[in-house]
């Protein structure tokens, strides 16, 4: 499984996959500050036009926390956009045939994925770290991040849906044929599970709940609001995985 | 002592039954031609050694050991080169050996000196660029030098001189010939020259059934009755002896072709008695290609 590890990174970096999510987390980690430190220049700018339509702009002050809401703004973004990146992973492998040989030489299937689900967490953690750090940083120089209250909690929660997104990537992968038809599954999950979030009765169980961790950081929310959306992302995140080795052992290569 | 068995194996793939009953036996250290038209099933079959495709009926066991759809073990025994091997081609050669070696569980020297060896054996031990801009004969090469890699018991290889030039050819059966002291070779083909350059057995797969099998002698031999031919020197001759003997079949001016063996001694006598001069009297080697067709149906 190791040297199926090591593939993958291999994989990765010498595809370019790993530099373009590189440069578009670094973006994005850049981009949460710069807006925040960005936004009283551009109100200023639409001062006169705004004043003509009668809206009065006062002097606008920001914070840590602006960056931080901008954070979560742009957390979906950075997970589309890996989820766009890495849904080939599994099926460029099935089409070139490439798998063959080695489920030929005796690695078990079981391994494949695992090694392939690792990669990808491994990946997700080293570029939302990046973001989060980045913007943490700069957060840090401009203003003071002790405005947010639990605010590593919070970035966990997010990271975790990530991890929950990536078990719906791998299950889908497992089954699927083509990447369009696992984009189409993972999406089509997401998209479900956020628009039952919608209602309150259940929106608290449902994994989508971990993005939201913005009232968390400002205080509206206490840390056991979110218990049952992480064990929920948790729980279908390796009910997704122990799915897809099951589909996967039957898949015909 | 027999490396694989196949016994009554079916498989259908929608409303085709591509496998209806194939059963044979491989022996040990032998090469073991694997005949058959394009879609006959030999893939099919290929795969199922593998595990790589269920089989709807039947069992497969290789070196004793049974193999189950989905699961890998029984490949650790086998060496597989598809027919058109694909590679991840961001390595280079020996990158993808050692990954090869990695995960068949060679230590990470063990498998530098293997990819080297093999290099060498397939004679790719200079190219360092990645396999991205390899030729069809140079991935077939390097797939022979995976599928060799942990020393299998069984080399099962899919077609593997379908697509290569004659020089090419020439030294995959070459090479071939010589992992026979180490493995047993299962090659498919519907190439008849090169079974009969390199193999020692040989089955034919047609209709979903093996239809014929043995060594190559022993096929050859299953062959209907063999052809004469004589060749006279005169025409005028030939037709002389062709309405003495209506048996026989002009194929020329002054060349006939007799399939009834039992008649030959009597021709000879009128050959002596009327003193015809010959050029040539030939008995025809049933070819592979013939027994082929016949098979076939064709």
């Amino acid at each position: 499984m190791i040297a199926f590890l090591k593939k993958e990174w291999m994989e990765l970096w010498r595809t370019g996959r790993f530099l373009v999510l590189l440069l578009v987390f670094a973006l994005l980690g850049i981009m949460n500050p710069a807006m925040a430190k960005l936004m009283p220049w551009m109100m200023e700018t639409l001062s006169e036009s705004l004043a003509d339509s009668g809206i009065t702009v006062t002097a606008v002050t920001v914070d840590a926390m602006d960056s931080w809401t901008q954070f979560y703004k742009n957390i979906p973004i950075g997970i589309i956009v890996f989820a766009l990146l890495s849904s080939g992973s599994f099926t460029s492998e099935y089409q070139r045939g490439t798998l063959i040989p080695v489920a030929a030489k005796g690695l078990s299937r079981w391994n494949i994925l695992l090694a392939k689900a690792l990669t990808a967490c491994a990946a997700w953690t080293a570029l939302y770290g990046l973001c989060f750090g980045i913007t943490y940083g700069y957060n840090a120089y401009f203003w003071d991040n002790g405005v947010a209250s639990h605010l590593f909690l919070g970035a966990s929660m997010a990271w975790l849906f990530g991890i929950w997104v990536i078990g719906l990537l791998v299950f889908f992968s497992a089954s699927a044929k083509s990447s369009a038809q696992v984009l189409l599954g993972t999406g089509g999950i997401v998209l479900a599970v956020y628009l039952m979030g919608m209602f309150p009765r259940f929106g608290k169980y449902l994994p989508v709940a971990c993005l939201d961790g913005l009232p968390l950081l400002q205080g509206a929310t206490c840390p056991g609001d979110y218990s049952a959306s992480m064990a929920a992302a948790v729980g279908m995140a390796l009910l997704c995985l122990a799915l897809g080795g099951v589909c996967f052992s039957r898949k015909q290569l | 002592m027999d490396i694989l068995s196949l016994s009554h194996i079916a498989k259908r793939f929608g409303g085709k039954q591509v496998l209806t009953d194939v059963s044979f036996l491989v022996p040990e250290h032998t090469v073991f031609g694997f005949v058959g038209q394009n879609g006959a099933g030999k893939t099919t079959t290929m795969k199922l050694i593998l595990g790589l495709l269920a089989s709807d009926s039947g069992e497969i066991s290789v070196n004793g050991r049974k193999v189950r759809y989905g699961s890998t073990a029984a490949n650790r025994m086998v060496g597989y080169l598809p027919d058109v091997p694909e590679f991840y081609p961001y390595m280079t050669p020996k990158e993808y050996l050692c990954f090869c070696g990695g995960i068949t569980g060679m230590t990470a020297k063990e498998s530098r000196e293997r990819s080297e060896e093999l290099l060498c054996l397939v004679g790719l031990e200079q190219e360092n660029r990645r396999i991205r801009g390899f030729s069809r004969g140079m991935k077939q090469r390097l797939g022979l030098a995976q599928a060799l890699f942990g020393r299998p018991k069984l080399l099962i290889c899919d077609e593997p001189t379908s697509a290569l030039d004659p020089v090419g050819r020439k030294e995959l059966l070459d090479l071939l010939v010589s992992v026979k002291e180490q493995a047993t070779v299962l090659f498919s083909t519907h190439i008849l020259s090169d079974v009969e350059h390199i193999c020692d057995e040989i089955a034919f797969l047609h209709g979903g059934r093996i239809v014929l099998q043995g060594s190559l002698e022993e096929v050859r031999a299953r062959r209907k009755a063999t052809a004469t031919e004589l060749e006279l020197e005169q025409p005028k001759d030939a037709q002389r002896l062709l309405s003495m003997f209506p048996c026989l079949k002009p194929i020329g001016s002054n060349r006939l072709l007799l399939e009834m063996a039992g008649a030959l001694p009597d021709i000879l006598h009128a050959l002596a008695d009327k003193r015809m001069p010959i050029l040539r009297i030939e008995r025809q080697e049933a070819s592979l290609e013939d027994l082929f067709l016949e098979v076939v149906g064709k």
